[in-house]
């Protein structure tokens, strides 16, 4: 009992924002009379808000370093547009396509990152420039229409599924496996990394505490499976976003330029004074949202089938929202993928469930901006209290 | 009316876990300076943060009694109503507001709202005229220098018409010449009946001007001495700071054989990063052996962290130009990652600003510089990296929590020791250490030497900067001295003496 108190106490944060995002759901599930947790609808619940979770991805790096980018949404849009316009005008095909948009990404993270990175003008006014010089490059290249429709192989970007193996039955089949596959990954790494630590002849929980909490994540993706098997299987896109979560996860958790990431916002001069290369770290982490925002825009693109000048419009405030949600500081230095990344579901819950409400978008609008406040309020006060 | 302008009765504050007040009395005559001493984390500056309702009425037990009324302040200004006014160590004005605006800030010389500013000139002179401090009231303080900042501060303080002044280490950033004429003030605003209180580390300061000393040790009050009455030396007072008699301030180096030169700074040169036209290191030549402690002893602003920063990977200054040896080979240090690689440690004189990750763990701060030495394909094994700075906390001896502790909770010593830990992880051969025992305890100081000692008896070559004449002659084989860029003189342990590298020094 001592040790789960322990736990709690020590992971106030990161289990504060899995229980806000339990609870919201349930709140939710239980005021839209069971229609948000049918599985038609978490599978809109994915598909509406992969876009903006690859952009919180991308914007945690950012974050982590002290800086943010409100030019994503732009970009987003921008790319976007060139995809439709060389799908639809010049009928290329959707790798070619998907490259370019990508590079078009890095080219405008290069650009940002250089003037942030080497020439010290403040992110916030690099990234509000970009925001306006890129807004105003996509309706140009549109010509202020939409250009539309797209092949339906740029269109399985945003909504297909993964094929079924045995098609037919009542739930997904592939979805099923790879759930369990999942499962066992899970029960193997804590197996894993639970023997290294005795190994090393360090403390670990108890098994029966260790095996209750394995068995509780196992039984949360168990139940996501069945919500996807249950519809139409798993989102291709989903697919693409677990990866990126899993492999970003990784990035600042294990390896050494994540490290380097943290240390760079908590202390610009130490890190630099420590043999990290700060400059290019910084022109790195530019480079590498340029190049989500262009995915999350073809995404995006694709969801609408049709490059449209408006594409984009405030994602850069969600993106920078479901981090500061998730527990990032505004200051650099704290913050994690995870935790973007249940900022940015608490957010398209929320959304999804008010629409289901008939809310208006308005309204919608208000009350995320006020979930905002109150979450960053919830996490100065849990620090406070440290 | 009792003699005591102030009385502390029985303060007890208590933070979450610690107790860092514990019955401390304090009892300040009228128009005395009294210094309160103590080892960081003693209580002196929780102490006064009560005394100034930084921590307000009912967060504490005990009484004040100011004046002869018990106090209930519920914030600052509650107090600087009163005439009691703190000068925190780290200075609190706004460096693009001008020397005008700072002294008059949250106090302006204002009817309804607007205010008159010939009148907060005008006041602003006599202020400065009291402080002698010869400088036009609308100049930026960020074109002040850090003494002349601190002369600033106090003339704030006198425009609240301040009766008991308390100054936390006011001359911690200052330089000898500096630190002098801030004394003379304090002396000469005693004349005019205000009353100070003084927390120094600098015991010769305390004692060429306290009344009175009041010591803490451990949140409790040990002793009040009174410096006219009493055969008073700085070993009596480090006594009753430690508990224990000091009997050698420097730990003795022993069976530490001095071997060739492993590292050479050869005419080394760097202009001033503003004005690129002041040299600020004027070609320097500087020796280090294997097993040797080289002192570098001057003011602050001779040269010296220009010179350390310059050569760790051009940290600092413009226009660089000179060669580095190590073991006889010129090696590059033009970026701080060269200069790791090459050997080359450098710990900086401001430890939060540019030594540690405050935000960040004991162990992430250890670990930070060879991160390669913890990870296999930039894959951090965080086994590893425990293992480590398990193995730096218990050499070192750091008082932590536990190696998660954040090093922002950390006292200064302790701040100190893993900085130290980071640098010998990286296992480099030479350590530049800029003044490393700057505001940290006589206990932790004799911590830091003995891990200087442990370097050479290594055979690594340390580079040692201080301001302070005892730290020098006590720990270093060989020592330069510098002023204005240039070095001025070299000499031997058996040589050295303090009279010969002031004359030198200024």
């Amino acid at each position: 009992m001592n040790t789960i108190r322990r736990l709690l106490k020590e992971n106030t944060r990161e289990y504060g924002m899995i229980i806000a995002l339990i609870v919201i759901v349930l709140l939710f599930q239980l005021i839209t009379g069971g229609v948000l947790l049918k599985p038609l609808n978490v599978t809109n619940i994915v598909l509406q808000n992969s876009y903006i979770l690859i952009l919180a991805i991308g914007m945690l790096p950012v974050i982590l370093i002290g800086k943010f980018d409100l030019s994503v949404g732009s970009v987003a849009g921008f790319v976007g547009a060139v995809a439709a316009i060389l799908v639809v005008k010049y009928n290329m095909p959707f790798l070619p396509v998907f490259l370019i948009g990508l590079i078009i990404g890095a080219l405008v993270g290069a650009w940002q990152g250089l003037w942030i990175a080497y020439a010290n003008i403040p992110a916030f006014i690099v990234t509000l420039s970009s925001m306006l010089i890129f807004r105003g490059f996509t309706i140009a290249v549109l010509d202020g229409r939409s250009i539309g429709p797209f092949t339906d192989t740029f269109q399985a970007l945003s909504s297909s599924f993964l094929p079924d193996i045995f098609s037919g039955g009542v739930l997904h089949f592939t979805t099923i496996i790879l759930g369990i596959i999942g499962c066992i990954a899970v029960i193997l790494i804590t197996i894993r990394s639970r023997a290294e630590k005795l190994r090393y002849g360090f403390e670990v929980n108890p098994p029966s505490l260790e095996i209750a909490k394995t068995a509780l994540i196992c039984f949360g993706i168990l139940l996501l499976t069945y919500f996807f098997a249950a519809y139409k299987g798993i989102p291709t896109v989903m697919v693409l976003v677990l990866a990126l979560i899993i492999l970003y996860s990784f990035i600042t958790n294990m390896t050494v330029i994540g490290r380097r990431l943290y240390a760079l916002g908590g202390n610009e001069r130490a890190a630099a004074l420590s043999g990290i290369k700060t400059k290019l770290l910084t022109f790195i982490s530019f480079v590498n949202l340029g190049v989500l925002s262009a995915l999350a825009g073809m995404i995006f693109a694709a969801r609408l089938n049709a490059g449209t000048p408006k594409a984009g419009n405030g994602f850069e405030l969600d993106a920078i929202a479901a981090c500061f949600i998730g527990g990032a500081s505004s200051s650099g230095g704290i913050g994690t993928v995870t935790g973007a990344i249940i900022g940015a579901l608490i957010m398209g819950v929320m959304n999804n469930g008010m629409s289901i409400l008939g809310i208006s978008i308005d309204w919608q609008q208000s009350i995320k901006g006020l979930v905002l406040l109150l979450a960053v309020a919830f996490d100065l006060y849990t620090k406070s209290r440290e | 009316m009792s003699e005591y302008i102030l009385e502390m009765r029985n303060i007890t504050k208590e933070f979450p876990g610690v107790k860092a007040l514990d019955n401390v009395n304090l009892q300040v005559k009228k128009g005395e300076i009294h210094a309160l001493i103590g080892e960081n984390g003693a209580g002196k500056t929780t102490l006064m943060n009560v005394l100034s309702g930084v921590y307000p009425y009912g967060t504490y037990t005990g009484d004040i009694i100011y004046n002869g009324e018990i106090c209930t302040f519920k914030d600052i200004s509650q107090s600087e109503q009163k005439g009691i006014v703190i000068i925190h160590q780290e200075m609190a004005l706004i460096p693009y507001l001008s020397i005008a605006e700072n002294i008059f800030l949250g106090n302006e010389t204002a009817k309804n709202g607007i205010i008159n500013w010939n009148e907060c000139i005008n006041r602003t002179r006599q202020l400065l005229e009291k402080v002698g401090l010869d400088e036009n009231p609308n100049t930026l303080i960020t074109n002040l220098g850090v003494g002349k900042q601190q002369l600033v501060e106090i003339a704030k303080a006198l425009s609240k018409n301040v009766q008991l002044l308390i100054l936390d280490e006011p001359t911690s950033a200052l330089n000898e010449q500096d630190s002098q004429k801030l004394l003379n003030l304090i002396k000469t605003l005693k004349e005019r009946g205000v009353t100070s209180i003084m927390i120094s580390h600098k015991l010769h300061e305390i004692l060429s001007i306290a009344d009175r000393i009041t010591i803490l040790r451990d949140g409790k009050t040990v002793e009040t001495l009174d410096c006219h009455s009493s055969e008073i030396t700085e070993d009596r007072v480090i006594k009753g700071m430690v508990g224990r008699e000091l009997v050698d301030r420097f730990p003795k180096r022993e069976n530490v054989k001095i071997g060739d030169v492993i590292f050479e700074i050869r005419n080394w040169n760097a202009y001033h990063e503003q004005s690129s036209e002041r040299k600020v290191v004027d070609n320097v030549n500087i020796k280090v052996r294997a097993g040797e402690v080289v002192g570098i002893a001057g003011l602050v602003g001779s040269g010296r962290t220009e010179l350390a920063m310059s050569v760790f990977g051009r940290s600092y200054g413009k226009n660089i130009s000179g060669e580095v040896y190590k073991n006889g080979k010129k090696i590059n240090t033009s970026t701080v990652a060269s200069a790791i690689k090459n050997g080359i440690a450098y710990l900086s004189e401001d430890r939060k600003k540019y030594g540690l990750v405050l935000i960040g763990n004991v162990k992430d701060n250890v670990v930070l510089t060879s991160l390669d030495k913890v990870s296999k394909n930039s894959v951090i094994d965080e086994n590893k990296e425990i293992v480590v700075a398990e193995n730096t906390v218990k050499r070192l001896n750091v008082k932590c929590t536990s190696i998660l502790q954040k090093t922002m909770n950390l006292s200064g010593g302790n701040q100190q020791k893993v900085i130290l830990g980071k640098w010998i992880f990286t296992d480099s051969d030479i350590y530049i250490l800029d003044e490393p025992t700057r505001g940290i305890d006589v206990g932790a100081k004799y911590e830091v030497y003995k891990i200087i000692n442990d370097l050479v008896s290594r055979g690594k070559g340390v580079i040692l900067i201080s301001s302070e004449l005892p730290e020098i002659l006590g720990m270093c084989d060989r020592i330069y001295v510098m002023s204005e860029g240039k070095i001025k003189g070299e000499f031997d342990r058996e040589q050295a003496t303090q009279e010969k590298i002031i004359k030198l020094v200024i």
